[in-house]
């Protein structure tokens, strides 16, 4: 089974994170990782190439230092990675993220199954895999918390705040994993240092057959035109209780017409 | 006045919130008509709802199709190719980003993602978990918007509600569902519609514990929310969590027992109109953002101050 796996690399939630004024995202504010959420997809992919044989590809688009988070995927244990870079792609939205990673998926051959994260950490967006099953026009199946492939028929348990619900679909088909599908393997040693002799493909738009003009800021189809930082919030009173502290809440939410 | 759709979301039989705040917000830019994509019988149920909040026209399209969410991007694509429509409002729910982002591929439409706020001009996002705002607007024709829940209030309008039915085909190439689990609706709001939310962290230190937050919740008539640490420890359900990986919440007011304020909490929930804290650390960071903050144990504060809110009340 041949499977995709698409790793966003993501400002390091730890960090501050900032806008530039032109309301891109100011990546030099913060350290970059691969998404925690990504780490899931590719253990998955790997579990499944360890049933069912195959290989595992990442796809990843970004600027050129995507390549510390495409380098963990394979020291994970990934086979080879596709690294879409172009400055062409710079300020992209989600249509145009979606176009962009159909294209670079479209140049790994024979594929089953792509996987992806549910959500990524510092866009949110939550719809990128479904979006690329759009542009591909293949089944998404999405928010997986349990992944089984039989055959040719791909079934997931899909987990949102709605409840569960149980999709099926053939082969291929996208299928982005939640958080509780399984837990990570940490890069063995041996892992980090296969990963410096795996091959990454590092292609532009021309290579994976995407028109510039539609994506990146050329292509938006919607676009940032201000952002400013809220003023942080200001410390209020604060007591120490002296028994009489939950008390002293409620006359407070009293005073607020809270209660 | 152009026509702006507005997909519905229903459940059982029962209109969410979230619609009517989708058609309020709609009335900034046109006339909105609501969009009914279910199974056969569903709109008999739903009209009436959605002529109160001002629905001019009402779109049905039942379908008995198992696919999955692709019945809602058919017919949305089809009624934008026919109406030109000023905007699609969808909720920014997971099915609903899933729905919106598929249209905006399928029709060339710009996405603007979890607004809080739109006019004419554009739409506003709070990002980073409140930390900034940003403005946006669609380079497109019919832009796709989906709307944070609870970010606009939801205003009762009359609207004339003309119903039309409307196609849908088998698109082929779609997931199909094969048993649904519905949440059980508990005692307790949502805790993403909550005007109160009373979340625990890792101080709780025990699920049978979190009565003491349950309880808290339940005088103010509030949702239970809990961190990320009280999840991982097992203290409560991960679909309660909040924070930058949970829910975003923007309750009128939020107590935070034995939470320390991680930025990634503070994501979650820091744009709250009130924000009260509970902590044993004096130096805990929640207190950096709480309006009123209590330095002491959440085991003698919560009770005593539920007490008062019971006494209050009766
Ligand atoms: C990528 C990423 C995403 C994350 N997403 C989220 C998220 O969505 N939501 C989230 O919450 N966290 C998230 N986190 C985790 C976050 O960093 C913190 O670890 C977490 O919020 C801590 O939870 P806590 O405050 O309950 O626990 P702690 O930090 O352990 O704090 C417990 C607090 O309870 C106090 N306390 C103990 N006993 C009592 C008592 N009897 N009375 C009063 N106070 C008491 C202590 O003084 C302490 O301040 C994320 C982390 C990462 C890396
Ligand atoms: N630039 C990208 N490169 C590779 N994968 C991506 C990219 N953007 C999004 N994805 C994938 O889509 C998932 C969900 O992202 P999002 O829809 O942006 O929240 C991520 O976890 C990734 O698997």
């Amino acid at each position: 089974m041949n499977i995709v796996v698409l790793c966003k690399q993501v400002p390091d939630t730890y960090s501050e994170r900032r806008l530039r004024e032109d309301g891109a995202l100011d990546r030099d504010a913060s350290d970059a990782v691969l998404d925690e959420i990504n780490e899931r997809a590719v253990e998955e992919a790997l579990q499944l190439k360890e049933a069912h044989g195959g290989a595992v590809t990442v796809v990843s688009m970004g600027p050129d230092r995507a390549t510390e988070a495409i380098r963990k995927a394979l020291s994970m244990g990934a086979d080879t990675a596709v690294h879409l870079s172009d400055e062409a792609l710079a300020g992209s939205d989600a249509v145009g993220t979606a176009r962009a990673l159909a294209g670079a998926i479209g140049t790994v051959a024979d594929v089953d199954l792509v996987l992806a994260g549910n959500e990524a950490s510092d866009g949110r967006s939550a719809a990128v895999p479904a979006m690329v099953a759009e542009v591909l026009g293949l089944p998404a199946l999405t928010h997986a918390r349990q992944l089984t492939v039989e055959g040719s028929t791909v079934t997931v348990r899909r987990e949102t705040d709605d409840g569960v619900v149980t999709l099926t679909a053939e082969l291929p088909a996208v299928v982005s994993v939640g958080e509780k599908i399984n837990e990570p393997r940490y890069p063995s040693f041996k892992g980090i240092m296969a990963a410096k002799k795996k091959k990454v493909a590092t292609l532009s738009l021309a290579d994976v057959g995407v028109d510039a003009a539609q994506v990146g800021a050329a292509g938006a189809l919607s676009s940032v035109v201000g952002a400013t930082p809220k003023p942080p919030k200001a410390a209020g009173e604060k007591v120490v209780d002296d028994g009489a502290g939950g008390s002293k809440v409620a006359a407070y939410l009293v005073a607020q017409k809270l209660i | 006045m152009s026509e702006v759709l507005v997909l519905v979301e229903h459940v059982e039989g029962e209109i969410k919130k979230s619609t009517f705040e989708l058609l309020t917000a709609a009335r900034a830019l046109g006339e909105p008509s609501a969009v009914i994509v279910g199974g056969p019988g569903t709109a008999t149920k739903l009209a009436d709802g959605l002529r109160e909040y001002g629905a001019a026209k009402v779109y049905v399209a039942e379908t008995d199709s198992a696919e999955f969410l692709s019945p809602q991007v058919d017919v949305l694509a089809a009624l934008v190719g026919r109406l030109d429509p000023a905007a699609v409002l969808i909720a920014s729910s997971a099915d609903g980003k899933e729905v919106a982002g598929r249209l905006a591929v399928r029709t060339g439409s710009g996405w603007l993602n979890d607004v809080v706020a739109l006019d004419a001009q554009g739409t506003t996002h709070s990002v980073f978990g409140g930390a900034w705002t940003a403005q946006a607007t669609a380079n497109s024709a019919h832009p796709v918007i989906t709307l944070r829940q609870g970010a606009v209030e939801a205003v009762a309008a009359a609207g004339a509600g003309a119903e039309e039915s409307v196609d849908v085909a088998p698109s082929g190439r779609s997931a199909t569902v094969v048993s649904r689990e519905p949440v059980t609706a508990g005692e307790r709001p949502d805790l993403g519609e909550a005007s109160v939310v009373v979340a625990g962290g890792r101080g709780v230190g025990s699920a049978e514990q979190f009565a003491v937050v349950e309880a808290l919740a339940d005088s103010l008539g509030g949702a239970v929310g809990a961190s990320r640490a009280a999840v991982d420890s097992g203290y409560y359900p991960h679909q309660f969590q909040v924070g930058q990986t949970g829910k975003t919440v923007s309750p009128q007011l939020y107590i935070a027992l034995g939470i320390s304020g991680a930025i990634q909490h503070r994501a979650g929930m820091q744009t709250s109109k009130t924000i009260v804290a509970v902590n044993k650390d004096p130096d805990a960071p929640i207190f950096e953002i709480a309006d009123f903050g209590v330095v002491g144990d959440l085991f003698s504060v919560a009770p005593q101050l539920q007490e008062e809110i019971t006494r209050r009340r009766s």
